[in-house]
């Protein structure tokens, strides 16, 4: 029982100079107890089977064999759907972009000095920010149709609400010695805000609106799958029919457009920092 | 106004051609994009369907939110969510640590390191849900599944980010200890890993968040969770219900984005 006692209570140091120093209990203690009672009982909810692992798990890597070498004479007909869902992203990045900073505005608490309002707007944001996209792509399909628009308006939906967020985080950090300098010469708020905080978050605020850009690209990508334009359609169809040589040259043509998409978008952010 | 204002004013920086510029791109870009949005009107459904989503999540069925008897109410689909992201975290993890130690170029020899980064790249490209479409039709439909996903989809970032910690590991706490005598063990015990430590929590953590977001939307393929009571609620015409599911996903993720801040923040500045 000796390291039990030792495990909680360490036998105290004697140090050169004489001095006893009593270790800390470590957090192993407490964590590594938690974490075996939290994954059994995750296991026993999500009814975890080692069986089935062991007996299809190959499945899995039998699949991305046949996705190898992808059926290369597929690519003309990808290369519409993934037009349309770059530019489904372009269109809704710059929408939501757009509109983001008049509500950052409005939820900035070193612009709005009314609490409850400022409060609001910040509730209902971060209510609506944390769906993820492709909930907002299904309801969207349901209100407007089958089609690229749902599929658009879920982006636009999405970089609108998280933008909003990362810039009023930007807004409230910067000098508001100009704004004040603005704003005592007689200029209103809204006013000097254009004039003196906007130029001190321009390049932030492309910055992001880019970072942005590159996950809605990636995104966009799956939202066909709930019939909201794009790609994702494909996708879906071919993995029904078991086409995996077709879907291997999906996910190959994702992964080039993802990656140039990324290098200019860093290109471009590497210059504005 | 003064002399001096009017003088500095004349001298202001003359960047109209940056403005007009970046104005002219924009504009093109919307000119180009536009075509591709169809927009067909609302279909016959569409206001009724907004306005009892937006009323279920504002004025949520408290019947439905607090019935803890049954597994298709809330309560019991948000821990099954949790569940799958909790365990797809911690199996993803592990699963990167062997991949970010390959991955780090103060680890392994250059080209080693080059073809690991290649390949946490190429899992990273492709959004949860893909990996969701494939494991279905391995291991089937149910919420194992979707914590399989998550497994295998995390590693891609999770690596990444690991590979930026352990690059900027101090050798110069490992040579200490080396000239004090310790051995191997001792020196990855006392040396690297309480430099790894809270970074890879902090990260595990902020992963955790993503699967979380990530688990409500597997649901949609079968892979257990909120999502396919989701859809199934809006396809049978229950809006108000489908209000209500969306009202406890997201009291689920602001809570775990809350904690996950706080235990991060207290990581970074240490315990």
């Amino acid at each position: 029982m000796k390291w039990l006692k030792n495990l909680i209570r360490p036998e105290p140091l004697v140090l050169g100079n004489g001095k006893i120093v009593q270790p800390k209990m470590s957090i192993m203690v407490i964590l590594v107890p938690i974490f075996t009672v939290a994954t059994l009982f995750s296991a026993y909810i999500i009814e975890f089977d080692i069986f089935i692992l062991l007996r299809r798990g190959y499945q899995f890597f039998v699949i991305v064999g046949r996705m190898i070498p992808p059926d290369w004479s597929y690519f003309p007909e990808v290369i519409g759907p993934l037009v349309e869902t770059i530019m489904m992203s372009i269109f809704g990045t710059l929408l939501g972009a757009f509109l983001s900073l008049p509500l950052a505005f409005l939820s900035s608490d070193n612009i709005i000095k009314n609490k409850v309002f400022l409060w609001t707007n910040r509730m209902v944001v971060s209510l609506f920010r944390t769906l993820p996209i492709l909930i907002f792509a299904f309801i969207l399909k349901y209100i407007f149709g089958i089609g690229t628009f749902a599929g658009t308006l879920a982006i636009a939906l999405f970089t609108w609400l998280i933008m909003t967020k990362m810039l009023y985080e930007i807004i409230e950090t910067v000098d508001m010695g100009p704004f004040e300098a603005i704003e005592s010469s007689g200029a209103s708020r809204l006013r000097a805000f254009i004039v003196s905080i906007i130029p001190q978050i321009l390049g932030q605020y492309i910055s992001i609106a880019l970072y942005n850009f590159e996950m809605n690209v990636r995104s966009a990508a799956i939202l066909g799958y709930v019939g909201a334009g794009g790609i994702g359609l494909l996708l879906n169809e071919k993995l029904g029919w078991r086409r995996y040589d077709q879907v291997g040259l999906i996910l190959f043509a994702l992964l080039v457009t993802v990656y140039v998409i990324e290098s200019i978008s860093r290109l471009i952010r590497t210059r504005l920092s | 106004m003064s002399e001096t204002v009017l003088k500095m004013y004349k001298k202001r920086p003359k960047d109209w051609i940056v403005k007009w510029g970046s104005f002219l791109v924009i504009v093109l870009l919307i000119a180009v994009s536009v075509p591709y949005v169809d927009y067909n009107g609302l279909t016959d459904y569409g206001q009724e369907i907004a306005k009892s989503i937006i009323f279920g999540i504002v004025k949520p069925d408290l019947s439905l939110l607090f019935d803890f008897s049954t597994t298709e109410a809330v309560p019991y689909l948000l821990l099954e969510t949790a569940c799958i992201a909790f365990l797809g975290t911690l199996v993803g993890s592990v699963l990167a640590l062997p991949f970010a130690f390959l991955s780090s170029r103060n680890i392994v020899p250059k080209w080693v390191a080059t073809i690991g980064t290649f390949f946490i790249t190429v899992v990273r490209t492709f959004p949860a849900f893909v990996y969701g479409l494939m494991f279905i039709r391995v291991t089937g439909p149910g919420p194992f599944t979707g914590a399989l996903t998550l497994a295998v989809s995390g590693i891609g970032m999770t690596a990444k980010l690991y590979v930026e910690t352990i690059e900027d590991l101090d050798k110069g706490i490992i040579e200490a200890l080396d000239a004090s005598g310790c051995n191997a063990i001792q020196k990855i015990r006392y040396g690297i890993i309480p430099q790894l430590m809270s970074n890879f929590a902090s990260i595990t953590i902020y992963r955790f968040e993503i699967n979380v977001k990530n688990a409500s939307i597997l649901g949609l393929v079968g892979a257990g969770g909120i999502g396919y009571p989701l859809i199934s609620a809006i396809g049978a015409f229950r809006w108000s219900d489908a209000g209500t599911l969306l009202f406890g996903l997201i009291v689920l993720v602001l809570i775990i984005e809350y904690g996950s801040g706080r235990l991060r923040r207290k990581l970074a500045t240490g315990i």
